[in-house]
């Protein structure tokens, strides 16, 4: 690593107003990875500046490339030896870039720490999770005894919620699930009562249930230590009632700074607008179409000169172009004129900026857009999404596409090498019932290990199932011949979670596209006319079909794949995660097109998905998975509205809003500890050994939820029903 | 854990006595006894050829099957027969042995050594000079027959000690012929006439190891763990040796059992080369003598060390990584 400090002998501003340094300083924070054999280098991050004091959460938001990460690994000083860092990191005023990697390693860990995005892999496998707790306190003390670290690592498990931390001390990490193992992450940051805790996206690889536990003990490890907290995300609405003041970066650049109410009510920089405007809402009613950014992130390694996201805004003039707008306080933005003239003088740099705490924004517009108070859908072309009208409004005069009856999925557990016997069974689906109507749009939502995959790959494979029968479009596939069920492939496609991996890196796009077709037959010239059809509905422009998958970025290759999907013209299409994998802006165009799609085609979907945020946007009917059951289904709006079983609550709880002031006031029901084993479900109601309502019950109402398997009953009238024996039923429905 | 050792250990003895059966079968019906004592000269009588044979369980015209039980059986009693010439070959298998596995050993835990340390480094200075150099040098060792290696580091010895004028490197035989002297003059002069062929049997395994150890260790120098441990104040060297090292080793336990055959031949033809009397040159020499048991009991022998060497690397596994521990 080289580095190159600035020599900063002046008292930063700031600090003389509010009387006191700041924990953490960040000051024109630049870092360039050089590029190896001949490749470009990548400028990633491009004059950051922040200052967080202590007790006080900063959000640093953007999407995947933004620098978000590398500016913090940077202050860290766990960036690899080819990174260039320039600017200052200072810590209680003392500068930390440069410092070698003896007296950095001091300060890590005891002064500033961190929390990493995926638990699963960010311990070391071969050491119990104990000792690399124990080893946290003994780095910084040598003189600790062994015993001593020990207790303090036991009762650090113990803060972190984690169950017997006395036995769990001995667990090698692969025996945690991956909440409980970002726990002990959470509790390795926390060893030595550090004043800053950055957070790199400590929720964004867990389940919504297990987020809402993680935030609410990072909300704790911030009680107890006073820290301050850096907390960077992609997702809006996890910062949105944890932070105070919010960062938001693009293309390795602040774009806008402020506090958290200004940046989510009154947002002056289009991309802030964007970005939130792309957001699904789980707490609208009729959200409308979602602003979907044209356009992808720009490469760090050739950028334009003007904005970065001059490209892509909707509102941009010639003068973004010419110079990179400064992060400055709305209005004091130089006029066009002003820009036309200095960007005509030779090597204008940007000048350093430091963080007063004011809030400021990176674009020469801002002025405009504050007096006129414009929002997010003012300045986007929001397409504007039309309601198919072939089919009846009424759902049951409609035809069936798709009808599951009692399908169960269960994989035998063996054991023994030569002589295999069954030593028990993973209960992956266990009895499941629902239908879908034509033009129909039912989502399939839970937790990881629910079962929703197992479920699609039972229906794709048309197959008789183990038990219950399957149904597309009333014919029933456990009687189908070879070539009925290879004819029927036509009309139910799907479409995979990850566009990168799920597209066959050696075909060109025309290829992919045509592959369906030339397997099921079709003339040659019809594939040609067909993939062109194709490749315009779906977005993309007809050059691209000679190119190949990896030219393209996540969004189109998701595009590619819908465009595949339906070259067969199919009525049902399965969506696995489809936009899971996507940054927001991106994911916004995705399901938009979506929406498009089923309006101008009739198509009926079945949506898995875990983020229920985008589910309420898109789906009519929503069926809740739990440990291989539904426990509730029901129209989109009764579940989220008035969800009746304890699950549905807890899940719709769990689920942070994009919206501080909604989200301060939100109380959230945490559900206890992970998902149990399917292979081994709880007696009577699988949900009893988490649910919060069980533990308000009486003894005897407790008998029940622990001896009889709850059914789907209606409730709340209409088709919505729930598993539950104390459902929230409105009254007379009983 | 102790029932897995239990139930592997099981195994490899059977793995043992099939791979010893085969071999006996293999050398009895390809190996001629009698025409090594019809060559003789002046040629023997037939009749006592025979009788010869027939004292030695060699005889081809006894049904291999009984020839067979006859020699097996003795081996559970731990007698492998006799030479060809007469001699108690489990005698001198202990002897020659005991040249074999000093040789094996060293070697083995030598060129280990050395290329889990080289490799280990080399992916730290990823493509710097001492990377460059360390792959330039595995490669280069890598393409070479252990033979050949053999043979140019010998022709090396002999130069350097012409150039020398004294006799600095030894490079025949285990100890100097008729030596005397003192218990610990009588080792410093082994150790002398070790060196080099330890040398080359320690380079060929220094190389792959070095290359696999690279590997192993550029796949979890970026991992996330490593980036953990020096965020809660490990410098990057401690979390370097103390998370990557050490769970970058699990694999390349594993491939030590598989490049421990490829050791245990290339001792062969060292020996040889170098005239030590050990295993490997016993059974050049017995395949050319037509001495089926020596050449059976030499493979049983190579089968034990290999299996002993597989064991060892589960035990070792077993120790390094706590998943596979049940």
């Amino acid at each position: 690593m080289s580095i190159d400090t600035i020599e900063g002998t002046h008292p930063a501003p700031g600090a003389e107003e509010t009387g006191k340094t700041p924990v953490l300083e960040v000051t024109d924070l630049r870092v360039t990875f050089r590029g190896f054999n001949s490749n470009p280098d990548v400028t990633a991050v491009r004059g950051v500046s922040y200052r967080v004091h202590r007790g006080e959460v900063l959000g640093i938001v953007g999407e995947s490339g933004s620098g978000k990460s590398v500016s913090s690994m940077a202050a860290m000083g766990l960036l690899p030896e080819h990174a260039t860092i320039t600017g200052s990191v200072r810590l209680h005023g003392e500068e930390i870039l440069g410092l070698d990697d003896r007296t950095m390693a001091r300060k890590r860990g005891k002064v500033i720490s961190m929390v990493f995005q995926d638990p699963l892999s960010g311990l070391t496998p071969v050491y119990t999770v104990g000792d690399q707790l124990a080893e946290a306190v003994t780095t910084h003390d040598k003189k600790v005894p062994k015993a001593r670290a020990r207790e303090r690592a036991i009762e650090l498990l113990e803060l972190v919620g984690i169950p017997n931390p006395e036995h769990r001390y001995r667990s090698f990490p692969h025996e945690f699930s991956g909440g409980m193992r970002q726990r002990v992450m959470i509790a390795m940051a926390m060893a030595n009562n550090p004043d800053v805790i950055i957070c790199d996206e400590p929720t964004t690889a867990l389940d919504v249930t297990i987020q809402a536990q993680i935030l609410e003990l990072l909300r704790a490890a911030q009680r107890e230590t006073g820290a301050a907290i850096v907390m960077i995300t992609h997702d809006l609405g996890v910062v949105a009632g944890f932070v105070d003041r919010i960062l938001v970066m693009y293309a390795g650049r602040p774009v806008e700074m402020g506090s958290v109410d200004e940046i989510y009510y009154g947002s002056r920089m289009p991309y802030t607008m964007g970005l939130l405007g792309a957001v699904p809402r789980m707490d609208l009613e009729r959200q409308g179409a979602l602003v979907p950014i044209k356009g992808n992130p720009p490469s760090l390694t050739d950028l334009p000169p003007g904005c970065p996201f001059a490209p892509r805004c909707p509102i941009a003039r010639p003068e973004c172009e010419m110079a990179e707008p400064e992060l400055l306080p709305v209005g004091e933005q130089p006029s066009a004129e002003t820009i036309r003239a200095t960007s005509e003088e030779a090597g204008h740099a940007p000048a350093q900026v430091q963080d007063t705490g004011e809030r400021r924004v990176a674009c020469i517009r801002s002025g405009e857009i504050d007096s006129n108070a414009w929002t997010a859908q003012d300045i986007y072309p929001v397409p504007d999404i039309a309601e198919f009208e072939g089919y009846s409004s009424d759902r049951e005069q409609r035809g069936d596409m798709l009808r599951v009856r009692d399908l169960i999925k269960h994989h035998p557990l063996m054991k023994g090498a030569v002589l295999k016997r069954r030593v028990g069974t993973v209960y992956a689906v266990d009895g499941l019932d629902f239908d879908i109507r034509e033009g129909e749009t039912l989502a399939l939502v839970g937790e990881s290990g629910c079962g929703k995959s197992s479920t699609l790959m039972e229906i794709m494979g048309l197959d008789k199932p183990q038990r219950g029968s399957v149904e597309v479009m009333g014919r029933d596939v456990s009687t189908l011949s070879k070539a009925d069920r290879f004819a029927l492939r036509k009309d139910m496609q799907i479409v995979f979670q990850d566009p990168m991996s799920s597209l066959d890196p050696r075909m060109t796009v025309f290829d992919i596209i045509a592959e369906p077709l030339a397997t099921h037959k079709v003339p040659q010239d019809r594939i040609t006319k067909r993939v062109y059809e194709l490749v315009d509905l779906v977005g993309l422009d007809t050059e691209h079909v000679t190119r190949f998958p990896a030219e393209f970025s996540g969004g189109q290759r998701q595009r590619i794949g819908i465009a595949r999907a339906l070259a067969l013209e199919p009525q049902l299409l399965v969506l696995d995660e489809p936009v899971s994998a996507l940054d927001v802006s991106i994911q916004a165009g995705v399901i938009n097109l979506l929406e498009e799609l089923q309006a101008e085609l009739g198509l009926a979907y079945l949506f898995v998905a875990h983020d229920l945020s985008v589910v309420r946007h898109i789906a009519d009917r929503v069926a809740v998975m739990y440990l291989g059951r539904i426990v509730e289904i029901g129209d989109t709006e009764s579940i989220y509205n008035r969800p009746s079983h304890p699950y549905t609550q807890a899940l719709l709880s769990a689920i942070p809003v994009p919206d501080p002031e909604k989200e301060r006031g939100r109380a959230h029901i945490v559900l206890d500890g992970d998902l149990p084993s399917p292979a081994n479900p709880p007696s009577g109601c699988r949900f009893r050994t988490r649910c919060q309502k069980f533990a308000t019950l009486s003894a005897q109402d407790q008998e029940q939820c622990t001896n009889i398997e709850p059914q789907i009953l209606p409730t709340n009238g209409g088709d919505q029903g729930a598993a539950c024996h104390f459902a929230d039923r409105q009254e007379g429905d009983r | 854990m102790g029932k897995f050792l239990a139930r592997r250990l099981l195994n490899y003895v059977v793995l043992i006595f099939l791979a010893t059966s085969f071999a006996y079968v293999l050398a009895a019906t390809n190996l001629s006894p009698r025409d090594y004592f019809e060559q003789m000269q002046p040629p023997p009588e037939p009749a006592l050829v025979d009788a010869q044979l027939d004292k030695l369980n060699l005889n081809d015209q006894t049904p291999l099957a009984q020839r067979y039980v006859t020699w097996m059986s003795g081996v559970f009693t731990g007698d492998f027969g006799q030479t060809i010439q007469g001699g108690s070959v489990s005698d001198q298998m202990m002897m020659k042995a005991g040249v074999t596995l000093r040789l094996i050993v060293v070697a083995t835990l030598l060129g280990s050594v050395m290329g889990i340390a080289i490799g280990a480094y080399a992916a730290i200075r990823q493509y710097r000079a001492f990377d460059k150099a360390a792959t330039g040098a595995s490669f280069f060792v890598l393409s070479i027959p252990t033979v050949v290696i053999a043979i140019v580091i010998q022709v090396a010895a002999v130069a350097v000690n012409d150039m020398l004028g004294i006799q600095f490197f030894r490079y025949s035989g285990e100890y100097t012929a008729g030596f005397e002297g003192d218990w610990w003059e009588m080792l410093v002069n082994r150790v002398y006439h070790a060196i080099l062929p330890t040398l080359v049997l320690a380079l060929a395994l220094f190389a792959t190891f070095a290359r696999y150890q690279r590997n192993m260790m550029l796949d979890v120098l970026g991992s996330d763990f490593v980036r953990t441990a020096m965020a809660k104040g490990l410098t990057r060297r401690k979390a370097l040796f103390k998370h990557a090292l050490r769970t970058a080793m699990i694999p390349t336990i594993t491939y030590f059992t598989f490049t421990f055959g490829m050791l245990v031949s290339g001792a062969t033809f060292t020996e040889k080369i170098y005239a030590w009397q050990g295993m490997g040159a016993w059974l050049i020499d017995s395949i050319a003598r037509q001495d089926v048991h020596v050449v059976t009991a030499v493979s049983c022998f190579m089968a034990v060390t290999i299996m002993v060497a597989s064991l060892l690397s589960d035990i070792l596994y077993a120790w390094l990584d706590p998943r596979v521990r049940v």
